[in-house]
């Protein structure tokens, strides 16, 4: 049985009441109650606050490139599907670098888990808008207030049909780890969208204004009702519902693939020998 | 129907196919070697690749030495397309301007390539088809669609028709075609092989029995075993399948994407994942992820999509990350000339990707090369953890060469990745351990037994982790780029030196232009002393221990470097990093290769 301190990492250098800390610590918990062991997962990082999570906890670890989650985490799940694969992005990684992987990404579905530190803000880069802004919020870029509107990453995902879709609030780590259980258990792609306040630059979106807000999706809505799904996805506002909005049953893309029905790629042999009968057809 | 033939041709001594014959009056036309060039022009969709790919594998398996290059256009029906064969009974390795036979689908066809057929040559049209007549004695018209409908009731035939025509005019009968036939058809079933067959016969028995003057054309077995026939593209899908790649992803995009056709057929059968990215930024990271995980990963595009993938490249460079890269070049710049040729993406290569990491560069000459080189590229990305790339271009991707066999005993393959045996009773695993040589142990996640495997691309420690400190940024600069270069610069090969070993006329030429100027040497040896200097293993170069090229540079009189661009893109590399200036440049940047004759005339301005 793993504990907790064995996914301790280093210390974390984000600002102090960072709502990063919380889904830091909800995540080790999670992996810890659904007994995977360190070395059975492979966290996928872009760029941003978000994507120094791995960095804090102890397991396999591929933190790459700004909006490049996506694409490694799901080839890294084909070329070892005995991987348990997380893939951690924020809201300006997944959604502005990354958006064209995201909608793909949920097209071939693979058994892999998205969590997206969603503080609709640029924390990294010191305060610009994100995708998930609202229209009008102001900085230094946006003089004027963002002028777009804001893109809705969970109807996006249940348009599209997305195995798994959920929404998480940092400010409740309890419900959150259950959620993140549900997201890793789940056979499918699992986007598990995090409400997370950025206490440095974003001073509208706070523990409070969230707190004010959120709620839990009712213990008997249907998450397999794909347009009452959406209809919640679009509540925005006075009211935020969280849970699992979305589930199907699409069959994981690996389970797809004739090649590895049997065993992992990484586990399959090399034989050049019987290849030579290849060279044979060029004649 | 009758056939318009010439007098003028009846007198000429052209050498008879007879059952007496024997080597040596094998000399057709005045050449001292059998050596012809047929054209198939058409427009899109009209089959000219069926055509032309039957005729090229009945020459090949008839032992005739092979070269073919495909001209079209980017578009999927309609306007000209051509498919060029030459064949010959020495070894042949570039294309002619001048026409033998040409077999003319269209009306365009006839009016553009006319004036490229050779004083004696011949074309083979369809009056019917093309809805006119041509009483000029070189055309043969043979009622292709005719036929087609007599015998196949079906005019699609027609192409079977023409095939088997030329076959008839050449004399070479009709068992290979129809085992060719046999296995295109397969799956469209026994009546539609049958009538094929009964139409290519036909068209075969036309062209044998009703056109005299072809006579001049038949061939005579050649006695040699049959040829492999091959492309570029498909010798390097076949250098990463038996390299154990497992993994391709890639966004299909002209020339490059026979790699992933090549390979994607495969994949059931020797267990490979061939992924469809939604782009080449995708497709880059995939092939990164999937390396990362433990398995044999390539991708391949060309240069509008490795433009995409220089972010990715940058991160297979900081991650220590074994990555294979085909660039299968096109005329750039932008969308350029979809399906044409060029060289003009070495020196982008070369500095893609922001920072500085190492990298490898290879630029086969022929197929045969494009095998070995993509085995080899396998063999150093895996080895020093590394970017590698197969740089090409559409000429050698599309042309097919015969080569009597490929040597898979020359393949190398060395499992460098770690798993739970390799590192039993190891201490703990460090992703970045600085070593002597730079190359820190790569071990497999999840097979590694507890150890794990981290990475980044922030700047890391041993371990994997991020970190800012100016002591470790340096050591790890040292490992992963200082220590590694020297080492691979000495993985790479000489430049391949053909011809003359102390002449006075150096031709110097990288990738796909080996065939061409081979050639060209063959030609110019008689006169001159001359020789071919080519470069396929270009970056780093190779050290000069073993031959000093700079010095045999340096000892000609004349040294031409021989480039498929407009600025000289090899030339410019190799001053930057030797000080070597060549000072005569022969440039092509009209999206085709360099021919033959164009390349001799080129360079009778210099000998």
């Amino acid at each position: 049985m793993p504990t907790f301190e064995d996914y301790e990492g280093q210390v974390p250098a984000w600002c102090p009441g960072c709502g990063n800390f919380q889904i830091l610590s909800s995540l080790k918990q999670a992996l810890v109650e659904l007994d995977i062991e360190p070395w059975e997962v492979l966290l996928v990082s872009g760029i941003g606050q978000s994507g120094k999570l791995p960095h804090y906890m102890k397991c396999h670890t591929f933190n790459g490139l700004h909006g490049r989650t996506l694409p490694v985490a799901t080839a890294a799940k084909l070329a070892n599907d005995a991987l348990h694969v997380i893939a951690v992005a924020g809201d300006g990684d997944c959604y502005g670098e990354g958006g064209n992987h995201f909608i793909h990404t949920i097209r071939r579905n693979p058994n892999v888990t998205l969590l997206v530190h969603d503080n609709q803000i640029y924390g990294l880069t010191k305060g610009q808008a994100s995708p998930t802004s609202d229209q009008g919020t102001r900085s230094k870029v946006q003089p004027f207030g963002a002028l777009s509107e804001p893109m809705n990453p969970l109807a996006l995902a249940i348009s599209l049909d997305c195995s798994f879709v959920a929404r998480g609030f940092a400010g409740d780590p309890e419900y959150l780890k259950n959620l993140m259980k549900a997201a890793i258990s789940h056979k499918g792609f699992a986007l598990l969208d995090i409400l997370q306040p950025c206490v440095t630059f974003n001073k509208v979106n706070t523990f409070k204004w969230y707190r004010d807000r959120v709620y839990k999706l009712e213990e008997e809505y249907d998450p397999f009702d794909r347009l009452k799904a959406f209809e919640r996805a679009l509540e925005w506002g006075e009211r935020i519902p969280n849970g699992i909005f979305f589930k199907n049953d699409r069959e994981p893309l690996e389970e797809l693939v004739p090649v590895i029905r049997e065993k992992p790629l990484v586990r399959q042999k090399f034989s050049p020998e019987e290849m030579k009968r290849e060279l044979e057809k060029f004649y | 129907m009758e056939f318009k033939i010439h007098s003028s041709y009846k007198n000429i001594n052209f050498q008879r196919h007879s059952s007496d014959s024997n080597k040596s009056n094998r000399k057709h036309r005045g050449v001292k070697f059998l050596d012809y060039t047929l054209r198939v022009g058409g427009e899109a969709g009209q089959g000219l690749q069926t055509i032309g790919g039957a005729l090229a594998k009945v020459f090949s398996r008839d032992g005739f030495h092979v070269f073919t290059h495909q001209d079209y256009m980017s578009r999927v029906r309609g306007g000209h397309n051509f498919y060029q064969i030459r064949f010959s009974d020495r070894r042949v390795t570039a294309s002619r301007d001048v026409l033998d036979i040409l077999l003319a689908l269209d009306l365009n066809t006839i009016e553009m390539h006319r004036k490229s057929l050779g004083e004696e040559g011949i074309i083979l049209y369809d009056s019917e088809s093309i809805k006119k007549t041509f009483e000029e004695p070189e055309f043969i018209d043979v009622p292709f669609k005719k036929i087609a409908l007599d015998v196949g009731k079906n005019r699609v035939m027609a192409n079977t028709v023409a095939t088997g025509a030329v076959l008839g005019m050449l004399g070479m009968g009709t068992e290979a075609l129809e085992e060719i036939l046999k296995t295109a058809f397969k799956k469209k079933g026994e009546e539609i092989i049958e009538k094929n067959i009964a139409c290519a016969r036909a068209g075969y028995d036309y062209a044998l029995s009703s056109c005299p003057h072809c006579e001049a054309f038949r061939l005579e077995e050649t006695g040699n075993r049959k040829l492999m026939l091959i492309n570029g593209l498909q010798a390097i899908g076949l250098g990463a399948l038996m390299s154990g790649c497992k993994f391709y992803s890639a966004y299909p995009m002209t020339p490059s994407t026979g790699i992933m056709n090549f390979l994607a057929s495969k994949a059931e059968e020797y267990e490979i994942i061939v992924e469809q990215a939604e782009d080449e930024v995708a497709a880059i990271n995939m092939a990164i992820g999937a390396s990362f995980a433990g398995v044999r990963t390539m991708t391949g595009t060309s240069g509008g999509g490795f433009a995409l993938m220089a972010e990715g490249l940058s991160l297979a460079g900081m991650t220590e990350t074994p990555v294979v890269i085909a660039e299968i070049q096109r005329p750039g710049p932008a969308t350029g000339l979809p399906t044409r040729t060029e060289q003009a993406d070495l020196l982008f290569i070369l500095y893609a990707g922001h920072g500085e990491f190492p990298r490898v560069i290879f630029d086969p000459g022929t197929p045969k090369q494009a095998f070995h080189l993509t085995n080899k590229a396998f063999e150093l990305a895996e080895k020093y953890q590394v970017p590698v790339f197969i740089q090409s271009d559409q000429y050698l991707g599309d042309s097919q060469w015969t080569f009597e066999d490929f040597d898979p005993g020359r393949l190398i393959y060395n499992d460098y990745r770690l798993r739970e045996a390799d590192l039993e009773g190891a201490g703990k695993y460090k992703r970045h351990a600085l070593s002597g040589t730079g190359i820190s142990l790569l071990a497999v996640p999840g097979e590694a037994g507890k150890h794990l495997v981290v990475t980044d691309s922030d700047e890391h420690d041993e371990e994997g982790h991020i970190i800012e400190d100016s002591q470790t940024r340096i050591e790890m600069v040292r490992k992963r780029l200082l220590k590694k270069m020297p080492l691979i610069r000495k993985e790479m090969e000489a430049p391949y030196l053909y011809g003359d070993a102390s002449p006075k006329i150096v031709l110097v030429g990288h990738g796909s232009t080996y065939g061409v100027i081979r050639e060209v040497v063959d030609i110019f040896s008689k006169e001159q002393k001359i020789s071919m200097l080519h470069f396929s293993e270009i970056y780093p170069l190779p050290e000069r221990d073993r031959f000093d090229y700079l010095e045999f540079l340096e000892n000609a009189d004349l040294v031409v470097c021989i480039e498929n661009n407009a600025t000289g893109q090899f030339a410019k590399f190799f001053r930057a990093e030797t000080g070597f200036e060549f000072t005569q440049l022969i440039t092509r940047y009209d999206g085709r290769p360099f021919t033959v004759e164009n390349l001799k005339e080129e360079l009778h301005a210099y000998i």
